[in-house]
């Protein structure tokens, strides 16, 4: 470690220290500034001559200038390896269970721990054979990490092709032992282990090409799959103001969404969200493996209370797992809760740097840095031929619940799928409260575009007449509007609208969804023999009814057919006739 | 090793600078001026410039003072002896007892390791029927409560702290007006809470900067208290006016303001204390009620609105009542499945039926004409308000239930409720 650079704190202000050093630093490197016998990770965020100004990962309270500094020569990485999988991280990946084990009930500054158990023995197989050429992020072997094939790469860092000179036998291996050797292009030799680091802040990019993202990734939640889908390796955000359930459905993404990891970013939110998922998660069962849906998770914690620094760290930590995982060729799901607070611990920063600032005292590169951020998601081709996604979901919290404020529009400006929740439908208990008049999404859904087009259609007529009928009422309103508007309501209420406290529910496939969406356009899409306004509520509420309880009854089952039966009975009763329009629709004329 | 200087270099608002070495950052020193001595923190170091916040305000300090650093943080004492006394944000005594100098603990404190939490289970009962019956605190609960000014919110917390179930009160009051504190002070002591309540207290005479110690004064003392096995309620009046003491300081100092003049790190600010709440596995809790007063009832507005997104609901006061409609407590669900059979059902259907009641009140005032069954809706309204809503109403939780019960059975028939036929059978009141 004494090669390194040593320097002196100069000054503090907040989380904001500046270090004269000699020799060289780089920016991002890594620093620990020594106090009371503690060592507090710093990050090298400015350099002017001979002083670098660096922001402390911890509290900063009993530094004093003349303190001092160590560089490490690395900038802030993340180690990856076998073992991540059913983790608690911090943002800077200490596994906070460990933490507690060390320190107690508190965060207590200064303690570190190991990210992945050093002990542990994993069963290799080796791939790859002595005198291949490779490259970084080419497979040497595997190991079986729970339900997963754990590739074990060339690691990313190594820049150049090399001859594969030894590896391992099959057996158990640690993390850190060698098994494998490499030899670069001047005949020195590298050797490899089965973990390695890599620098959060630099995309992963060990990939033939980027893959456009055009299959639809199953969230079960019916309003986005049919309505605003999210494809695997696309982007979508969910801005909402507070109460609107942006974490409620963050958390029903994590238990249902049809990809292989999640990797959960609770970032500068409360504390008992992620008591709740960790109450719960080793309870569930994924039913891609049957295993604990736990095993498929990773959380990175960084609550509204943890230190600021490490908040905006924490972000970077997750998408680089997010890109380890992809390698594998897995799809990996990154939901971020919330990046309004990432680009918060930005504007701290900034303010403390006394940068000039941009609109509402954020910095000027927000919008890069939330571009860059949302770019690495993405499918790509890897160097074996499978191909991996990583998805990245951003909930935002606009102050106010108003939307054009910059993070919003900054985040809008870059993602393929805008799910905007709003107050009304949220104070009306309508659950999601994805509000279809604002959402868009530039994904294929998984029911055709015709019918989609069809309903939102419906939607919008029915929000018109609506707010006409609010100056006009139910008596200036024709009887065909009316009808209209009570189509539009009911498939609000029977579609859109999802009980979350309903296993059957709430767990809508795609299947399902194709099924009901389109028995929906036939009742919908079908003008009936209805003589005034009372008897077409009434007609449309019994209809409501029965679709409530069959989305209530198991896919195919008895029940579920028996409910049917019920609805073409009362299809039939109304003297049901499918328009030109939908019938065309559900022949796949227009699909 | 307690340094002293003699030069102050220069006086900005509450801040002064000093040239002196080995500081620490946020080491508190003592400043003696004309008008008495005053705490001042370390807020930066640059190199030999040290920079203080003084908490009496820079108000007649003199470049000449004396400046002497103390070599500790803001610490408070902490002992049994807490209970039943009233601190300044300094935290000196202002009940004219003696000082407590004993067992010094830091404020501000490191946050709980997530993993330590325990999910939040326990109600916490309060009496006041809004609460418990329809938006249940739970214990290690953060809630906001709402308010305009004007409002009775004091006189709802000091109902709260005499009648909720818990240990110790840690009352922080700030930019209080003195008769608010004397009404606290009278309200408690009659109540007979006093000797489990400790009060830290900034009056809106008293200077800006010990406006901002009294949350993390309050919370550090809770938290103590609660590994101590205790339940612990925090009540902090007004948070709008720590966040503008926030404020203040933060443009003196000028810093560049984000959002209405509120610097950038309002919401870490502020979550930072609110997060002080938990449930400690095995030991005790901290819950946390903190009035916020929204300038010119607007929830957008910064305080109230980062406020929202912090905590685990919130009490909407509006016309001397808890509404039910603006009113979220977010935990409710992990324990009102556990208190009475009928509770969740006979909730739902109250506030169901009291919606549909605002709404036949709405065409009311439009002129339409009434139905039976508006007529029904109106009686239910009104009853509701006036024997469950009133702030006034002391019940407990089955007492509260069954007086639902009765004022349904009062207004309507059974098949109008939209209540499970089972829970029907066993709670309607026979007549």
């Amino acid at each position: 470690m004494t090669k390194h650079n040593a320097g002196k704190v100069v000054s503090v202000n907040g989380n904001l220290v500046s270090v004269e050093f000699d020799g060289n630093v780089s920016l991002n490197e890594i620093c620990f500034v020594k106090v009371d016998g503690a060592e507090l990770k710093s990050e090298v965020i400015r350099i002017h001559g001979k002083v670098a100004q660096v922001q402390v990962y911890e509290m900063t309270d009993g530094i004093k200038c003349g303190d001092e500094v160590e560089f490490t020569g690395e900038m802030l990485s993340v180690l990856l390896g076998p073992g991540l999988l059913g983790q608690i991280y911090d943002g800077l990946q200490n596994p906070l269970p460990e933490l507690a084990k060390q320190a107690g009930w508190f965060l207590e500054r200064g303690v570190y721990a190991q990210p992945l158990d050093l002990e542990k023995k994993w069963e290799f197989t080796p791939l790859a054979k002595p005198g291949d050429t490779l490259r970084a992020g080419e497979v040497l072997g595997f190991v079986p990490e729970g339900a997963f094939t754990h590739k074990i790469f060339v690691p990313f860092s190594l820049l150049e092709g090399y001859t594969l000179k030894s590896i391992a036998e099959k057996g158990m291996y640690g993390i850190t032992e060698t098994i494998a050797v490499l030899t670069d292009s001047r005949g020195k030799d590298i050797p490899v282990s089965m973990s390695f680091r890599w620098p959060v802040k630099r995309a992963v990019r060990c990939y033939k090409e980027r893959l456009a993202p055009t299959e639809t990734m199953e969230t079960k939640v019916r309003l986005i799959d049919s309505f605003f889908p999210v494809a695997k390796g696309g982007t979508y955000c969910t801005p909402g103001p507070f109460g609107a359930g942006k974490t409620v459905l963050q958390h029903t993404m994590s238990k249902y969404a049809d990809v292989d990891i999640v990797i959960i970013a609770a970032c500068g939110e409360r504390a008992g969200e992620v008591v709740e998922t960790l109450t719960e998660f080793p309870e569930l069962t994924d039913p891609k493996t049957g295993r604990s849906l736990m095993e498929r998770t990773i959380i990175i914690c960084n609550t509204s209370s943890m230190p600021v620094a490490s908040r905006e760290a924490s972000i970077y930590t997750s998408v680089t797992l997010a890109e380890y995982y992809r390698q594998m060729g897995l799809n990996v799901l990154l939901l971020a809760d919330s990046t309004s607070r990432w680009a918060q611990a930005l504007r701290e920063m900034s303010g403390r740097l006394e940068e000039i600032p941009g609109e509402e005292a954020f910095p000027a590169y927000l919008e890069s840095y939330i571009a860059a951020f949302y770019e690495r998601a993405g499918r790509v081709l890897l160097p074996d031929g499978s191909t991996g996604s990583v998805t990245i979901g951003g909930s935002v919290s606009p102050a106010g619940g108003n939307f054009e404020e910059p993070v919003t529009q900054a985040t809008l400006k870059v993602v393929g799928a805008f799910l905007g929740l709003s107050r009304e439908r949220s104070d009306a208990r309508k659950y999601p409260a994805i509000d279809p008049l604002i959402s868009w999404s530039k994904y294929p859904g998984i029911i055709g575009a015709g019918e989609t087009g069809y309903l939102k259609q419906l939607v919008l007529q029915g929000s018109e007449i609506s707010s006409m009928m609010k100056v006009v009422g139910e008596e200036g309103t024709s009887l065909s509007d009316y009808i209209v508007y009570l189509k539009a309501d009911m498939l609000d209420a029977v579609y859109m609208q999802q009980n979350s406290f309903d296993l059957v529910d709430a767990n809508c496939g795609a299947e399902r969804q194709r099924y009901v969406s389109a028995k929906l356009v036939r009742v919908l899409g079908s003008d009936y023999a209805l003589e005034d306004q009372d008897g077409a509520r009434g007609f449309f509420q019994r209809m409501r009814q029965r679709f409530i309880d069959w989305n209530y009854a198991e896919f195919g089952s008895e029940d579920f057919k028996k409910l049917e039966l019920e609805i073409d009975r009362l299809y039939e009763e109304g003297k049901g006739a499918i328009s030109a329009r939908a019938e065309s629709l559900l022949k796949g004329g227009e699909n | 090793m307690n340094q002293v200087y003699n030069r102050i270099e220069s006086i900005t608002g509450n801040v002064i600078t000093v040239r002196a070495s080995g500081v620490k950052y946020h080491e508190l020193a003592q400043i003696r001026t004309r008008f008495g001595k005053s705490l001042a923190e370390v807020i930066k170091l640059d190199g030999d410039m040290v920079s203080l916040q003084v908490f009496a305000g820079g108000q007649g300090v003199s470049t000449g003072d004396e400046v002497r650093f103390l070599g500790r943080e803001m610490q408070v004492a902490f002992s049994d002896d807490l209970l039943g006394r009233i601190f300044n944000g300094s935290g000196e005594p202002i009940d004219k007892g003696p000082e407590l100098t004993e067992n010094r603990k830091p404020i501000g404190g490191p946050s709980v390791n997530p993993t330590r939490r325990i999910l939040a289970n326990r109600m916490l009962r309060t009496n006041i029927p809004m609460i418990d019956m329809f938006n249940t605190l739970v214990v290690s609960q953060k809630l906001p409560i709402f308010s305009i000014s004007g409002e009775p919110y004091n006189q709802l917390l000091a109902r709260i702290a005499m009648q909720a179930e818990a240990d110790v009160i840690v009352l922080g009051g700030m930019g209080l007006k003195y008769d608010d504190f004397l009404y606290f002070k009278d309200a408690l002591s009659k109540g007979g809470a006093l000797s489990r309540t400790v009060m830290f207290i900034h009056t809106a005479a008293d200077p800006t900067v010990e406006c901002m110690m009294i949350p993390d004064m309050a919370l550090a003392v809770a938290e103590q208290f609660a590994l101590q096995d205790k339940d612990v309620l925090v009540l902090l009046t007004d948070m709008t006016n720590f966040a503008d003491a926030m404020k203040e300081i933060a443009i003196t100092q000028e810093q560049v303001p984000s959002n209405r003049g509120y610097p950038g790190d309002l919401y870490s600010q502020l979550a930072s204390r609110y997060e002080k709440a938990v449930d400690f596995a095995n030991s005790g809790s901290v819950t946390i009620l903190a009035v916020t007063t929204m300038p010119g009832d607007d929830v957008t507005h910064p305080v109230p609105d980062n406020t929202g997104y912090i905590t685990e609901g919130q009490y909407y006061l509006k016309g001397g009542r808890i509404e039910p409609f603006g009113s979220l407590s977010r935990l409710k669900q992990n324990v009102n499945g556990k208190t009475r059979k009928d509770h969740r059902a006979l909730m739902d259907a109250m506030i169901r039926l009291y919606a549909s009641y605002k709404e036949t009140l709405e065409k009311k005032n439009m002129g339409f004409a009434m139905s039976r069954w508006d007529g029904k809706l109106l009686k239910y309204g009104e009853m509701f308000e006036d024997r469950l809503m009133d702030l006034s109403v002391n019940l407990s939780l089955e007492a509260a239930l069954d007086l639902g019960w009765e004022i349904l059975a009062e207004c309507f028939e059974k098949d109008e409720t939209g209540i499970k036929s089972d829970l029907i059978e066993e709670f309607w009141p026979l007549k």
